[in-house]
């Protein structure tokens, strides 16, 4: 079973993802398709290591895995700070002036 | 002969064959694949943005650890100097993930809340059913 294990993994990962995917597709909104994206990048290093037992080069391929994990990170940093749109303290009290009127 | 150097010969001999270590590595896999089955369903069935972050932030990060670790031991197949680089190459991998994840999340949670997403209460839920009795 040892030699099955990895395909095995790889495959119930990937039938996994299905769900993560439609998250992506149907999410309401920006957030929650950046989290999924995030989700699946993350399992996409997992994958990278799967793929390097199934072809018994795992030496070459964690390092794959290490590099995507950290681009997957500052991938979600980038998109959050991106989406980060800090309200002043004054546009804060126009609000709640509003909210009141 | 020690334990350390049964266990070396052992996996060193019979090529292929099921020995304690590659039995635990395999259940941590299936274990992550557990965990990484409750974070797809939560992600596919929470009605609200924080309630499926919380499905994936913790799911996602003890899922992958568990796996990474689970493969780090099934790929440990002789105790010499390049499986154990391995080893530790993959546990560094690890060890990013249980710092990076959770990072990524709170981040990701912090713009969200920032940008007027709110969470989901208890009012939002009675409204939701009265549009769908009377739909």
């Amino acid at each position: 079973m040892t030699e099955y294990f990895p395909l095995i993994m790889g495959v119930a990962l990937f039938i996994l993802m299905i769900p993560v995917l439609y998250r992506i597709w149907v999410g309401p909104t920006g957030f929650d398709r950046i989290l999924g994206a995030n989700v699946i990048g993350t399992k996409t290093a997992v994958l990278l290591v799967i793929i390097g037992a199934v072809y018994d080069r795992v030496d070459m391929f964690v390092d794959f895995a290490i590099a995507y994990a950290l681009l997957n990170f500052v991938s979600a940093i980038v998109v959050s700070r991106y989406l980060n749109r800090t309200i002043s303290l004054k546009e804060m009290e126009a609000r709640e002036k509003k909210a009141k009127a | 002969m020690n334990g350390f150097q049964f266990i070396a010969a052992s996996a060193g001999s019979e090529g292929g064959s099921l020995f304690p270590l590659h039995l635990f590595g395999m259940f941590l896999g299936f274990l992550g694949l557990i965990f990484f089955l409750g974070t797809a369903v939560g992600m596919m069935r929470f009605p609200d943005f924080y309630t499926r972050m919380h499905a994936a932030g913790k799911g996602d990060t003890l899922s992958t650890m568990l796996m990474l670790t689970g493969f780090a031991l099934v790929t440990m197949e002789d105790f010499s100097l390049g499986s154990w680089l391995l080893f530790v190459k993959i546990m560094g991998v690890v060890l990013f993930i249980f710092l990076s994840t959770p990072t990524s999340s709170h981040a990701l949670m912090r713009a969200a809340f920032e940008d007027d997403e709110m969470p989901m209460t208890e009012e939002d839920l009675k409204k939701s059913r009265k549009r769908g009795k009377k739909k």
